[in-house]
């Protein structure tokens, strides 16, 4: 258990989800590549916190991340839900309006 | 020597998790799949001795993973829980850019002399977070505070059906409200 060992799966968690929230074309699928993004950078700031320096203070960093996921996920959902019940879309190509 | 086996196994399991969100061909397995990744991330935050934030970690994405099953299962067009899908877009692309990115990250962490570590870690790291929390950083919670509550309006307003703007129009001065199916004795 080390901080590099720490890093580097955080940073392949990252990039698979990097793949995903490119590469979906579903709302919900693009949110969970989101969401293994913002995986990675908590099991980043963990191993940081434990190697590095840690003081309660870093703690509090993570728990402010996983407040940030929950936001995302919650206005991601209604979002999701709005574009559902306005269009009956439930793919980012069906909502391109603020695209370019 | 057990705790650096363990830690990579779960390191295996939450990436390997991760990949099968976007390989498996029904959106309720990606779901689980996700929960899985999810959970083993929250195992290897316990083995970094932060045990508040793991078990949070585990439960809030295992209620959350649950939500996700539900919400995909109401709205998506097909029966995600049995027809296979294959929804992608640019994958060789996408799939390049996340080698690229891995890459980039693993020659900064391997490349990178990491300092060593300065102070030592509390005696009880979860009593020393809820003094934390409770004494000079709960500015930081007070924050969180007003911005889930706008979360919350800001879900419902999004997600709700009709509003009162819907029933009164835009100043509220509409009567009798407009709904779908009047009610009333018809005065």
């Amino acid at each position: 258990m080390t901080l590099e060992a720490t890093l580097l799966i955080a940073a392949a968690i990252f990039s698979v989800g990097l793949y995903g929230a490119i590469s979906q074309q579903v709302v919900v699928m693009v949110m969970m590549g989101l969401e293994l993004m913002i995986n990675a950078v908590i099991l980043a700031a963990a191993g940081f916190w434990w190697f590095l320096a840690p003081h309660p203070t870093g703690q509090v960093l993570l728990l402010v991340i996983i407040a940030a996921m929950t936001v995302e996920m919650a206005m991601g959902f209604a979002v999701a839900t709005h574009l559902h019940r306005e269009r009956h879309a439930d793919m980012t190509d069906m909502a391109t309006d603020l695209s370019g | 020597m057990v705790a650096d086996i363990g830690f990579w196994v779960l390191g295996l399991v939450a990436v390997m998790a991760g990949a099968a969100v976007f390989y498996v061909n029904s959106m309720a397995r990606a779901t689980y799949a996700l929960a899985l990744s999810f959970i083993a991330v929250g195992l290897q935050v316990l083995f970094l001795q932060q045990n508040y934030v793991g078990v949070v970690i585990i439960l809030m994405m295992v209620m959350e993973m649950a939500v996700m099953a539900v919400y995909m299962v109401m709205f998506m067009g097909m029966n995600p829980a049995l027809m296979p899908m294959s929804m992608v877009h640019d994958s060789k692309k996408a799939l390049a850019v996340a080698i690229g990115t891995f890459l980039t990250l693993a020659a900064g962490v391997l490349l990178v002399d990491w300092p060593a570590r300065r102070v030592a870690p509390p005696a009880e790291v979860t009593r020393a977070l809820g003094e934390e929390l409770m004494g000079p950083k709960m500015l930081v919670m007070a924050v969180i505070s007003p911005v889930m509550v706008a979360t919350i309006v800001a879900g419902v307003v999004l997600a709700a059906h009709r509003t009162r703007y819907d029933r009164f129009g835009d100043d509220l001065n509409h009567r009798p409200a407009d709904d779908p199916q009047p009610g009333g004795v018809g005065r």
